[in-house]
Parts: C-alpha cells; sequence; structure tokens
C-alpha cells in the first residue's frame, strides 16, 4: 500500500465519503426539546418548593438536590446513559450531566477499592470541568475585580 | 526458508488441521444472528465472578478447555497455548490460562490475534515442534469500555462509524494428526497506518490494513480473490468493508459477494444497536468457530480466506493525537 502523504490524503478523503454523519439538525432538536424539559422540570420543583418554603435562596438549593439524586438514581438503575443516548448535548444540562459524570465511574471503578477506585477515579470524567470551571471563575472574578 | 514463498506469505505442505473450535459469548452475542451457533452463551456479563476481568479470563478459560475436550485431547496433550486479548498486560488470557499449567505465549495483535496465532500455531506444528497447539483470543465488552473508553452508565452518544466490542473467547486446537480443516498457507502482514486519527472509525483504519496483505497474499501465491468460496475480514464493520471493496476494485483485484466480516456477521445493527458492527480479538475469533468452521468441515466451504484486523493503538495515543497503525492477517483454510 503507497503510503506517501498524496496517498494518504487521497484516502482520507475517501474515508470521508464512506463514513454517515451525525444527523446535526434532528440531534440539535432532541438536545433542546430534552434538555428544555429537564430544566421544565427543574423549574417546577423550584416553583414547588417556592410555594412551600417561601425562600427563593431555599427553593434553589432543594431543587438542585432533587435533580442530583434523581440523576445519580437513574444512573445507578442503568436508565440515565439512555436518556443520555437520546438527549445527547441535552443530557449535559449542568446539574445532571455533572452528578452523572461522578456517579458512572463510582460505580464502574467500584471493584478497585474505596480509594483508588471509587475516590480516585470519581473524578476522570467531571475533573476537567472542576479545573477549568474554576479557573475561568478565576478570570472572570479578575475581570470583574478590575473592571468594576 | 523451505516453506517461504514470494515477499511475506507461508505454505503449510503438512495441512495442519484444525481438530476442534469452541466458541463461548456474552448475552448480546447469544441474541444476535449467530446466538444459535456458539457453544455457550453466558446469561451474566460477570460470568458468575466479581469483575468483569475475570469474567473474559474464564471465557478464555472455557474455551480452551471446551476445544481440548471436543478434540478428544487432555491438556497436557498440548504442548503450547497461544492466547492474546486487549487488556492491559493481557491478563484476560494469562489470568484464565494460569490454571491449564501448559507452556504458553501471549500475543498481542489487537484485534487480529486470532489471525497471527493462527498463523504462529500453523508453523509451530507444521515445523513438528508441537503436534497440539490450542489458540484462543477473547474480550469483554465492559472490559474494554473501560479501558478504551467511557464509564458504561454515563450518558454518551456513540458516533455511527463506532464499532461494538465482542464479549466473548473463540478457541482452535491446531494438531498434527486428526480430522478437520487444514490450514495451507498464511500470510502475515505489516503495519499499515494511512493516517486516521478517529479512535471511533477504526473500520477506516485497518481496511488499508487487510487490502495490503490481501494483495500479497494473491501475488505471493499467484491466484486471484476466486480461487476461495469465502473471504471474511474480522472487524472493519459495515463502513470499513466498503472500503475495503473499493480499494481492491481499485487494485484490480475485486473481491465481490465473497466477501463479508465478521464484525457485519455477529450483530444485527437494526435490532442490536451495534452502528458499524461487532469488534474485538473474540469478534473473529467465535465468528470463525461458531459460522465458518462447521462450513469449512462439511464442505460447504471448500477453501476461505480468513483475515483477522487490529488497531494498534490505545487510548493515550489517541489523547496525543497519533494516526491509528493496524495489521491483518491472512490464512487460507481449506476443507480437507
Amino acid at each position: 500500500m503507497e503510503s506517501s502523504e498524496k496517498a494518504k490524503k487521497q484516502y482520507q478523503d475517501m474515508v470521508e465519503i464512506y463514513s454517515p454523519k451525525s444527523k446535526i439538525a434532528t440531534d440539535c432538536l432532541r438536545a433542546f426539546l430534552c434538555g428544555g424539559a429537564v430544566c421544565a422540570f427543574g423549574q417546577f420543583l423550584s416553583n414547588t418548593y417556592l410555594s412551600y418554603t417561601g425562600s427563593k435562596e431555599t427553593a434553589g438549593a432543594l431543587t438542585a438536590v432533587t435533580l442530583i439524586f434523581l440523576t445519580v438514581l437513574f444512573t445507578g438503575l442503568g436508565v440515565f446513559d439512555k436518556f443520555g443516548k437520546l438527549a445527547g448535548a441535552g443530557s449535559f444540562v449542568p446539574i445532571t450531566g455533572f452528578a452523572n459524570a461522578m456517579s458512572s465511574p463510582a460505580i464502574e471503578f467500584k471493584r478497585e477499592g474505596l480509594v483508588m477506585g471509587i475516590g480516585a477515579k470519581m473524578f476522570t470524567v467531571a475533573g476537567p470541568v472542576i479545573v477549568y470551571g474554576c479557573l475561568a471563575s478565576m478570570v472572570v472574578g479578575l475581570f470583574y475585580y478590575f473592571l468594576k | 526458508m523451505r516453506h517461504h514463498i514470494g515477499e511475506q506469505t507461508i505454505r503449510f505442505e503438512s495441512r495442519p488441521a484444525i481438530t476442534a473450535v469452541a466458541s463461548v459469548v456474552g448475552p448480546k452475542e447469544g441474541e444476535g444472528p449467530l446466538g444459535q451457533l456458539f457453544d455457550k452463551v453466558e446469561p451474566d456479563m460477570m460470568a458468575g465472578t466479581q469483575s468483569w476481568e475475570k469474567a473474559e479470563s474464564d471465557f478464555a478459560r472455557q474455551g480452551i478447555d471446551l476445544a481440548v475436550k471436543r478434540a478428544g485431547l487432555e491438556i497436557k496433550d498440548i504442548q503450547y497455548i497461544l492466547a492474546g486479548d486487549l487488556l492491559n498486560q493481557s491478563i484476560g488470557s494469562t489470568f484464565g490460562v494460569r490454571s491449564f499449567e501448559r507452556p504458553f505465549f501471549g500475543l498481542f495483535g489487537a484485534c487480529s490475534t486470532i489471525g497471527e496465532a493462527l498463523a504462529l500455531g500453523a508453523m509451530l506444528v507444521d515445523g513438528e515442534c508441537a503436534d497440539n497447539v490450542a489458540i484462543s483470543a477473547s474480550s469483554h465488552f465492559c472490559a474494554a469500555e473501560r479501558t478504551f473508553r467511557f464509564p458504561l452508565e454515563l450518558g454518551v452518544q456513540r458516533p455511527l462509524t463506532s464499532s461494538w466490542t465482542v464479549t466473548g473467547d473463540g478457541c482452535m486446537v491446531i494438531s498434527s494428526e486428526g480430522e478437520g480443516p487444514g490450514i495451507t498457507a498464511a500470510t502475515a502482514g505489516k503495519i499499515i497506518d494511512m493516517g486516521i486519527r478517529d479512535a471511533n472509525n477504526m473500520g477506516a483504519a485497518m481496511a488499508p490494513a487487510a487490502a495490503d496483505v490481501l494483495v500479497r497474499h494473491f501475488q505471493d501465491l499467484k491466484i486471484t480473490p476466486d480461487y476461495y468460496d469465502a473471504i471474511a475480514t474480522g472487524d472493519l464493520g459495515r463502513y470499513g468493508l466498503e472500503i475495503l471493496k473499493r480499494l481492491m476494485e481499485e487494485r484490480e483485484l475485486p473481491l465481490g459477494d465473497r466477501a463479508t466480516d465478521c464484525g457485519v456477521m455477529i450483530f444485527d445493527n437494526e435490532t442490536q444497536d451495534t452502528h458499524a458492527g461487532g469488534s474485538g480479538p473474540a469478534c473473529s475469533a467465535v465468528t470463525f468457530a461458531s459460522y465458518f468452521y462447521p462450513r469449512l468441515k462439511e464442505g460447504v466451504i471448500r477453501r476461505m480466506l480468513f483475515i483477522p484486523t487490529g488497531a494498534l493503538m490505545n487510548s493515550m495515543t489517541s489523547q496525543q493525537g497519533e494516526s491509528i497503525p493496524a495489521i491483518a492477517h491472512a490464512i487460507a483454510i481449506e476443507s480437507q
């Protein structure tokens, strides 16, 4: 097989033709509807909690706790990954996506023990989110401090 | 180099016979189109053990045990075991084989392992270094997912070109005496890298390696694809197989309808959602053992060219942006 740069380029172009592409419009629509549904459910929870507690702050915290609990529960039951397949980016709506990213490796690496398994591996997927989330908030904080 | 022909091919004058085979698979494979043909379908992904890795080793142990018994032999009659898998340091094989206490050679050819094992096993027997050799290739979907990709319960979408690692073990016994289809020639493949970087499109990365070894095989033996009744690649998948057919047409050695791929045969994408098809060392090993071997034995297929294909990257090289080197070995097997 000829493996010059030109032959490689030609081959890669041919592969493009034979490899099916994701349907971006359908995927976006599904992500919008599913992600929107999660958010609407969150809003419903928030409104309900607000009517009981009368405190916006408490209602927000309770909503977050409920969504995290449900996500972890459904991850454990083996349902959340099916929702993720359907919803795509819609399942990444911050709090549910994050809870799934933390709990799924915890289940997966249970066999390697509490410390090196669950403890260490829990952050394999969510770790970068924390690192770059902190970094981004620092940068934004600095801008806010000097430009205020 | 008495047996060496052309650039990369060995002709086995003594035609070492594949006297017995065994296929042990997981539940999803059991529900697939070949479900009825497997020797054992394990309903539990853990196979009654505490981890997926242990389960894979147990599949390897069961496969070898069953094939050796079927060959009418005892484990002490096996001079060498050649086995490989996808897990780090080939633990899928070594942990499975350790209880046999037989001389062992660990192989790594990723999903092409069973092709490598067939070639080396036939050399051992044809070279009169062994009377009986047991070869095995195993993989496990869950163990491979966490080695190469994401946790199972993470809600992510799989690309359409991705494949599904087969859970199971395929084993064969190669003997100098005894009944069974004979290994007549083997063309060892070179590592070919056409610059594909997408680890979710391994069919495209491996198709050029398959094309290269096929062209070499036909040239070395001075034959054409129509010499064979069946030509089956390992795990190129739906799209990889189409690419291979196109590459062979460009080389004026069209494969036609006799070409198929074990990854395409083992799952039904419509009902099993496996996208491009099956993959993993077990994919070609169990498909050969369950589907092709009985047909070769009955003479329904008289001559077959079996080309297990492997992608030789790991998750680290993918993260570092390296392209995917691939390999394929062509093994000619003929009925008695």
